[in-house]
């Protein structure tokens, strides 16, 4: 049976890990490769590295981040931010990413979506929505780290990205993202009934029945979070063993 | 000392491959050097190769068609030279028969059978994405240490079904049953990837750096 995915995020700002991070016993916490390891080893399903690099020197940096993470743990890795072509696609997965993902530059032309799954496969790409509420049952795209609004439908957006290629949807309620009060469970449920690949739940974690329900009540089938596993307040295995409990088939490996 | 060439024919997540083979090189204790390569000189000489594979069935094939000489040298291995070839993902699919990923492609035909797309309950989302559980078939040498219940790293929307039940090797549930292993004489293959599957993964790559079939 396949298991449900926890991915921890971590925004990556000129090869250091930014929001603070706060782990027991690790002692450069800023290092994104440190940290990427010992997610994995705490059962991480997988790692997202968001770039939010400023300038081009960081955006080199991160591709060293991300090969020396790639060198060091044995778990798929999500890489995205600034992500414009197929030829940064290549760049990020022969630095060692094994699945990258595409926002802004994807909104301005959804015809990338398809031009990189032709080069590297669909399902190397996942394609980040943030979307925001803006109605009764309405929600629009946003871009450039939800800055600048687009009228685009989230959900039509959605259908448009399956249909053009995407491998997966990772899915941030800006509305939530940051608040601790829960996944947009009506956002990602709609998403997730509209789309016929995986979605991954995004935005407002902050406890473990708030990763319960962004599975149980959505329909995706991966959630992400990053303060809650950075600042130590939910330990992965915790997390894994408390969704498991509840009924939702987690990887827990008894090695 | 033994020679381990993994095919870069432009395809793909090299690096984590070209990790977890050192890994399982340092473990097996041999002496073993690994290159990354595409030239068929240089993987005519290996003692083992590894074919990696990531995206569609058809690309990869002319990638690996595109470069002078390297499908010979790999059969020339396989075939006359009996030497052991490992192939991840697309690079296991191509051992089939027939790809049928947008039309038929024809594959290198080393184990009989077809790569089909997933046959799913119509609910669940391709591609097939994530950690499943894997059901082991049979007692081979690469699969020494792996048992049912272990868990690998998939991310397809199409497997193969052999032809001879035989050649399938593990298994997983996704809707139905999906290949999540094959192996024939001295032919294995993965659909997973052992390079994303952490100890399960190691362990699989370690065995097969020893195997000597």
């Amino acid at each position: 049976m396949l298991k449900t995915r926890i991915i921890p995020c971590l925004d990556v700002k000129d090869g250091r890990t930014v929001k603070g991070v706060n782990f027991v016993d690790l002692r450069d916490a800023g290092d994104p490769v440190a940290l990427a390891k010992a997610y994995s080893e705490q059962g991480a399903d997988e790692i997202c590295f968001l770039d939010i690099s400023a300038s081009e020197e960081g955006r080199g940096t991160m591709l060293d981040v991300v090969n020396k993470t790639a060198r060091n743990c044995f778990t798929p890795l999500t890489v995205g931010g600034g992500v414009r072509s197929p030829d940064n696609v290549i760049a990020l997965l022969r630095a060692g990413a094994d699945k990258v993902g595409i926002n802004s530059a994807a909104v301005a032309d959804p015809d990338l979506i398809a031009r990189c799954a032709a080069r590297v496969g669909r399902q190397c790409v996942v394609v980040a929505i943030d979307a925001r509420r803006t109605g009764d049952g309405k929600w629009e795209v946003f871009t450039h780290g939800g800055k600048r609004g687009t009228g685009i439908d989230a959900v039509e957006y959605a259908e448009l990205v399956c249909a053009k290629g995407a491998g997966e949807i990772l899915l941030t309620s800006m509305d939530k993202d940051g608040t601790k009060s829960g996944y947009d469970i009506e956002l990602t449920r709609l998403v997730a009934s509209r789309v016929t690949i995986p979605v991954i739940a995004s935005g407002g974690a902050g406890t473990i029945p708030h990763l319960i329900e962004g599975i149980q009540e959505t329909g995706a089938t991966a959630v992400l979070a990053a303060s809650i596993f950075h600042f130590g307040e939910i330990a992965i295995e915790d997390a894994k063993r408390e969704m498991q409990a509840a009924g939702i088939p987690m990887r827990i490996e008894e090695n | 000392m033994q020679t381990v060439a993994l095919i870069d024919y432009g395809a793909g997540n090299i690096p984590s491959a070209q990790r977890a083979l050192e890994v399982a090189v340092e473990r097996s204790g041999l002496s073993c050097g690994l290159i990354v390569t595409d030239s068929p000189e240089k993987i005519a000489a290996a003692d083992r190769v590894v074919i990696p594979g990531v995206g569609h069935f058809k690309d990869c094939r002319e990638a690996m068609f595109g470069v002078s000489g390297l499908v010979e040298a790999l059969e020339d291995s396989i075939h006359k030279k009996g030497r052991p070839v490992l192939g991840i993902c697309v690079g296991m699919q191509l051992m089939a028969d027939l790809g049928l990923e947008d039309g038929e492609t024809p594959g290198f035909g080393w184990i009989p059978g077809k790569v089909e797309h997933i046959p799913t309950d119509p609910g669940l989302p391709i591609p097939h994405m994530g950690w499943n559980e894997l059901v082991v078939r049979t007692a081979h040498p690469v699969l020494e240490g792996i048992q049912t219940g272990n868990h690998a790293y998939f991310v397809h929307s199409f497997h193969m079904h052999c032809a001879n039940p035989s050649d399938l090797q593990v298994e997983v549930d996704y809707g139905g049953h999906i290949t999540a292993a094959i192996g024939r004489d001295n032919v294995f293959g993965t659909q997973f990837h052992p390079e994303l599957s952490q100890e399960t993964g190691l362990r699989l790559l370690t065995n097969w750096i020893k195997w000597n079939p």
